[in-house]
């Protein structure tokens, strides 16, 4: 047995091409089904267990999963914005606590989240160095924006200008680094977290002024006599908000106007979750109420049922691979038909020539095998953050 | 000694019929059979073998009926008694030299691969000339390596009967009469009987008898 063992290792080494294409094939038949699977039910796993923690949201009608997308795993699209004054309309009601979301802008590649401290505990994200945000123009990170960026506590991070070629347009603001979230293995790990009124600055809706008498403003001066000074034409490339500034900054209109992206309801009870339902579904007002698990099953169920015919497919192709697979091995026995002949005319018996070619099958399939759960754990462990980072 | 009496072999789907009245070569005789392609030659050294099995009368080789036996005990006893030599060498391309001289001891249960026999199949491959290339793979060496080694193959178990089908068939001149040397030589150091077949009368020459298949049936 050991003999025969031996002889099939040394055949498949010898002819390492079509070891590996069989290996290759079987390999694909188990993982591509298996692999799929896996990726989808972790992948469901992720996302119904963040939008389960979230009871309901809030946002201007239009595409619920669009809503969703954006407010829990802060995808690049952008909703339709609501008025400041519905999170005090909310508030007012007593039925839940409102926590807003303003999540348009971004600072490479990485999304600004402005909210208010609920939103911290209500996700139970703790900071891991430094501190929590405390005046305009400060932010946390998460804990993987603050790995990959290389920054930490009193570093700094500006956010992207919406358009280069826009200078009246949403300036960029250079944010001080307050702290820096531990780790949550949730989309929030991928955010920077600022204040609303931050977040608001960055579109523009706040704004503060230069004093040009100061001595720090002396490059921004063209022309200074005993009775006026005259600004030169130079652009500031940022805006940056510090202790001997932060007075002049201020917001201009009515704040119950300013922008919101979602408004999460956290009720305290499910009666006043009904209550809170039923109200926005009776009103004819522009927002909308969702309850995110549910917009996630439907489209985990669209997901599953697309699932269900790839797998089909995978299985269709996997039983033409095999049936391949088996014909080379066939073939190939037909070829070795002489070899096989000399080792029965030398001794073998049939049990030993019919082991032979049972250890090569087994030798092959077991490397296959080994390989597809090898790929499949690599997939449960690195494809769902791959399927967020690509489609969230 | 191998002793035939009152043989018949008919292969199904032929007219070929193979009769032998009674035929003895005598333990450590080195015997040569010649005769014309067709003539039966190879199905003879089968026969003697147990590879094949007659439709009439007995063959005893080395004491033992083996046209009585039954496919198993035969199959044992071609492992430990005989050793078999083919005009093709048929060696294994996707082995060693050192694994090809092995390979009945990976192929069957009856003979125990050990220390003593990995020795004994370098001892021997020195005596034939291949020591140094018991690394190398048989598909770059040349025909007289490659009947070396089959020869060595043939010989590891210390069979008592050397079986050999036209062992100079795809040799050159100059090779041709080394390996009859070396086949000659060992089989007598190893106190085996040797048949061999050939179409080559000056090979036949070589051997103590010379058997004609046309004067046998």
């Amino acid at each position: 047995m050991q003999g025969s063992l031996y002889l099939a290792w040394r055949y498949l080494r010898h002819h390492w091409i079509k070891s590996t294409i069989l290996v290759a094939s079987i390999t694909l038949i188990i993982f591509l089904p298996l692999g799929v699977r896996v990726l989808i039910l972790q992948s469901a796993r992720h996302l119904t267990a963040r939008a389960e923690a979230t009871p309901l949201l809030v946002g201007m009608r239009g595409s619920p999963l669009e809503l969703v997308l954006n407010s829990l795993y802060f995808g690049t699209g952008s909703p339709e914005a609501l008025p400041y004054s519905d999170v005090d309309a909310l508030d007012s009601m007593g039925l839940a606590l409102p926590i807003p979301l303003y999540t348009r802008f971004r600072a490479q590649g990485y999304p600004i989240v402005g909210t208010s401290l609920d939103y911290f505990a209500f996700r139970d994200l703790t900071v891991s160095r430094g501190g929590m945000f405390a005046m305009l123009g400060e932010c946390v990170l998460g804990t993987r924006v603050a790995e990959q960026m290389g920054l930490g506590p009193g570093d700094a991070v500006i956010s992207s200008p919406e358009s280069v070629f826009d200078i009246a347009g949403v300036y960029p603001l250079k944010m001080r680094v307050a702290g820096v979230l531990a780790f949550s293995d949730s989309p929030d790990d991928d955010a920077i977290f600022v204040d609303l009124k931050t977040a608001w600055v960055i579109g523009g809706f706040g704004h503060g002024h230069q004093d040009l008498a100061e001595a720090s403003a002396a490059s921004g001066v063209l022309r200074r006599d005993s009775t006026s000074i005259t600004a030169n034409a130079a652009v500031v490339q940022y805006n940056e908000i510090m202790p001997d500034n932060i007075a002049s900054f201020h917001f201009h209109g009515d704040v119950g106007s300013f922008p919101v992206t979602a408004i999460i309801a956290v009720p305290p009870d499910q009666r006043s979750s009904t209550i809170l339902r039923g109200r926005f579904e009776e009103s004819s007002g522009a927002a909308q109420i969702v309850v995110p698990s549910d917009v996630m099953d439907e489209l985990l169920g669209t997901v599953l049922t697309v699932q269900t015919f790839v797998l089909a497919a995978v299985v269709v192709l996997g039983m033409g691979t095999l049936a391949t697979a088996g014909l080379v091995f066939g073939l190939s026995l037909r070829v070795r038909q002489r070899e096989l002949m000399t080792m029965t005319k030398i001794g073998a018996s049939p049990a030993s020539i019919r082991w032979l070619v049972v250890s090569e099958m087994v030798v092959v399939s077991a490397a296959g095998v080994a390989l597809a759960f090898l790929l499949t754990a690599l997939t449960a462990s690195f494809g769902p953050p791959v399927i967020r980072a690509v489609f969230l | 000694m191998i002793r035939v009496q009152e043989l018949e072999f008919r292969y199904r789907r032929s007219d070929f019929v193979l009769r032998v009245a009674e035929l003895e070569i005598a333990d450590h005789e080195r015997v040569a059979i010649v005769g014309p392609s067709g003539s039966g030659k190879t199905t003879l050294l089968n026969l003697f073998a147990g590879i094949s099995t007659p439709d009439r009368g007995t063959v005893q080789t080395a004491a033992e009926r083996i046209s009585s036996m039954s496919d198993s005990a035969r199959r044992r006893f071609r492992v430990q008694q005989i050793g078999l030599v083919f005009q093709e060498f048929e060696l294994l391309d996707y082995l060693s030299v050192l694994d090809n001289i092995l390979l009945p001891y990976f192929l069957s249960s009856a003979l125990r691969l050990d220390d003593a026999v990995r020795t004994r199949a370098r001892s021997l491959a020195a005596d034939l000339e291949i020591n140094d290339k018991l690394a190398r793979n048989v598909a770059n060496l040349s025909q007289g390596e490659r009947q070396r080694v089959a020869l060595c193959r043939a010989l590891l178990p210390r069979p008592r009967l050397v079986l050999a089908d036209e062992p100079t068939g795809n040799l050159d001149p100059s090779n041709k009469h080394r390996v009859v040397d070396l086949l000659l030589e060992n089989t007598q150091a190893a106190g085996a009987t040797l048949v061999a077949v050939t179409h080559d009368t000056e090979v036949a020459k070589r051997f103590d008898r010379v058997l004609d298949m046309a004067a046998l049936q």
